[in-house]
């Protein structure tokens, strides 16, 4: 999907941010468009899929998955095989690597569970700049590995104590600090949303894991998938593993958001069930939040999909009807999250075993001549604890 | 020249804010009674947002503090249209464009006249979308007041130049708060707004002291006060309306000097 105007995907995008910022991401977008097109920074950042992130990930044959369920051929892509176990890591690597080609010293990013910002904190390391990560405090101690992973990269990790204490806040502070500091610092942002250019970005550095997916599956099967599943918060994985085939219609796309204990629950984070238009961290697009524009506090046993709003592309490929969103409870995930470790011998991340949720419903649908590929966005090891935790487990991580 | 402009018509103006509902709508009445009384030339009012992202701690603290208190948007046109007899400064709203957009721009609107609200500062609105709302804004004559900073630099004559109501002029990097000094050329950043409009300029952001006021009155022709005030009502709660006639009262005379 090309941007109709600058930053705009359909009705949704756009850049609503205070002035202050303006020139920021002017100077962003400028060397963005430079660099996109220069073969050098190009060939430096294949090198650093290939040799450091571990690029390409696999696209595994889930064979006993697909027994089990009897119907569509099920195929994983192995985002959690990736260096620092996420897709997280493919967006870091461009953004830091920009940052490091536009001068700038110091770059700053907001995390939710703590992947985005260890995979920050990575690339700052390797790339020898100043990092700081702004981290909802409850986060902070939902995922205490993680601040302490963090550290050990040598980052700063801020407690963020304001409004919800979570991502949304965690946004709200990185944003805040970017407009205090931001000649020597850039905004390496987590997902597919925020101002543009963010979310053209974010989805650009992210689309070679459906590039990929169809190469391989080419390779394997001579054809393209029928369906192509991914779970949704801000929405990168889902948007980086859709985005190729969006111009093949005869590939269902779907994405799985975090419907927490439900969508009819006040408890939830299923942004495209229940959300409405509106206007926040700079984009139009569709948020949880009340009839007087205040933005909800949302949950999900999973802190990497717990947030208010989706990406604003999705936004625009639901409303074009291009792809699908379905809502994945905790309980369907936690499911998902032990049946394929226990079928495959593959933990997934929390946030993936949604769309293995997905998966086991829609596969026994589908033919055994069809194919599905599942985007295993990020390893379970961070989750051990928590779904412990909610089987009434009692461990210390 | 719109009702805001009046503002300026008698020397240099003192701006004062106040988070509508902090700590509840009965003291924003009286608040915005008072300011008025102890010479305040125009008065912001914030309209509570979960997430103000442009805001330093005081003020977000008074946004969670209003909301918790349950003051809503239609509850905040309700207390102003109590008072409307009584006020005569010009009043504008700060918000950001989310509670705008969600309540309906028309409706919005419509109830800001009914209000005698006259202009909005909505600090997420960059030149660039501020289609968003200046169609609305213009057909109920509702000034859609255009912000500079420091970073504008080129951008300062194309904001400028369709400025209405007032110029905002934010002295610093940074989000709203309290400073102990001001770095910036703010001086500079005047002087490029006056070579593109007519249109008064005032400076805010860090502004709390006498003399931070009148230093920077005499930059530019008014003063903006908003987290001096914020903490005033935070610490004196419902008995912040004498604290803060006396400080606005002292920071107006400041203004004047200059």
């Amino acid at each position: 999907m090309t941007e109709e105007k600058k930053g705009r995907f359909g009705p949704y995008g756009g850049q609503y941010i205070p002035e202050t910022l303006m020139n920021a991401v002017r100077e962003l977008e400028e060397a963005y468009e430079h660099y996109k097109n220069d073969p050098d920074f190009q060939a430096e950042l294949a090198d650093l899929y290939r040799n450091y992130a571990g690029r390409p990930s696999l696209l595994y044959y889930a064979e006993k998955m697909t027994r089990d369920l009897g119907g569509a051929k099920i195929y994983l892509k192995r985002e959690d095989l990736n260096h620092t176990g996420s897709h997280k890591i493919n967006n870091v690597l461009g953004q830091v690597l920009l940052a490091k080609k536009m001068g700038k010293t110091r770059v700053i990013a907001e995390t939710g569970a703590g992947q985005h910002g260890v995979a920050t904190a990575t690339a700052a390391a390797l790339m020898d700049m100043e990092c700081e990560v702004f981290m909802g405090k409850e986060d902070t101690e939902r995922q205490a590995l993680n601040v302490y992973r963090m550290e050990l990269l040598g980052a700063k990790v801020n407690a963020v104590e304001s409004g919800t204490m979570t991502l949304k806040d965690a946004v709200n502070e990185t944003m805040r600090e970017w407009t205090r500091r931001m000649d020597d610092t850039l905004y390496v942002l987590g997902s597919v949303m925020g101002p543009h250019p963010f979310p053209t970005i974010v989805r650009d550095f992210q689309k070679i894991i459906g590039k990929e997916i169809r190469e391989q599956i080419l390779e394997k099967e001579g054809r393209l998938p029928d369906a192509v599943v991914a779970c949704v918060g801000g929405g990168s994985n889902a948007m980086g593993a859709f985005y190729e085939f969006i111009p093949d219609t005869s590939v269902r796309l779907i994405g799985c958001e975090a419907a927490g204990l439900g969508v009819d629950d006040p408890k939830n984070a299923a942004t495209m069930a229940n959300g409405t238009l509106g206007v926040f961290h700079g984009m139009k697009s569709l948020f949880c939040q009340d009839e007087y524009g205040q933005i909800a506090p949302v949950y999900s046993i999973s802190a990497g999909l717990d947030y208010p709003g989706i990406g604003p592309e999705h936004a625009e490929l639901a409303r074009t009807g291009r792809a699908e969103y379905v809502p994945v409870t905790d309980d369907e995930a936690v499911d998902a999250f032990e049946y394929l470790s226990r079928t495959e011998g593959i933990i997934p991340a929390v946030e993936s075993a949604h769309a293995v949720a997905y998966a086991r419903k829609l596969a026994p649908s589908m033919g055994k001549d069809q194919l599905l590929v599942i985007n295993i966005s990020g390893r379970g090891d961070k989750d051990v604890a928590a779904i412990a935790r909610y089987r009434g487990v009692k461990i210390d991580e | 020249m719109s009702r805001i402009g009046e503002a300026f018509k008698d020397g240099k103006a003192f701006i004062s804010f106040v988070t509508g509902g902090d700590p509840t709508l009965a003291v924003t009445q009286e608040l915005i009674l008072a300011m008025q009384e102890a010479g305040a030339d125009l008065i912001e009012i914030g309209i509570p947002f979960s997430d103000p992202v442009a805001e330093g701690p005081v003020i977000q603290e008074a946004n969670e503090r209003a909301l918790a208190a349950g003051c809503t948007t239609d509850r905040l046109f309700d207390a102003l249209e109590g008072i409307r007899d009584k006020v005569r400064v010009p009043l504008v709203f700060l918000t950001y464009v989310n509670p705008i957009f969600t309540y309906g721009k028309e409706a919005f609107m419509k109830r800001c006249v009914e209000a005698g609200v006259d202009g909005l500062i909505v600090p997420d609105l960059p030149y660039e979308e501020k289609s968003e709302l200046s169609g609305a804004c213009e057909e109920y004559g509702v000034d859609l007041i255009s912000m500079v900073a420091p970073t504008s630099r080129e951008r300062i004559s194309m904001i400028a130049s369709e400025a209405k109501g007032f110029v905002y002029c934010v002295s610093s990097l940074g989000v709203t708060g309290v400073r102990s000094e001001i770095r910036t050329d703010v001086g500079e950043i005047v002087k490029l707004v006056k070579e593109s409009t007519d249109t008064p300029c005032a400076i805010g952001f860090g502004i709390a002291t006498p003399d931070q006021a009148e230093k920077m009155a005499r930059l530019a022709d008014g003063a903006i006060v908003g987290s001096a005030i914020v903490k005033l009502v935070a610490k004196h709660g419902a008995d912040s309306i004498g604290p803060v006639a006396d400080y606005v009262r002292e920071m107006k005379a400041a203004v004047r000097r200059a």
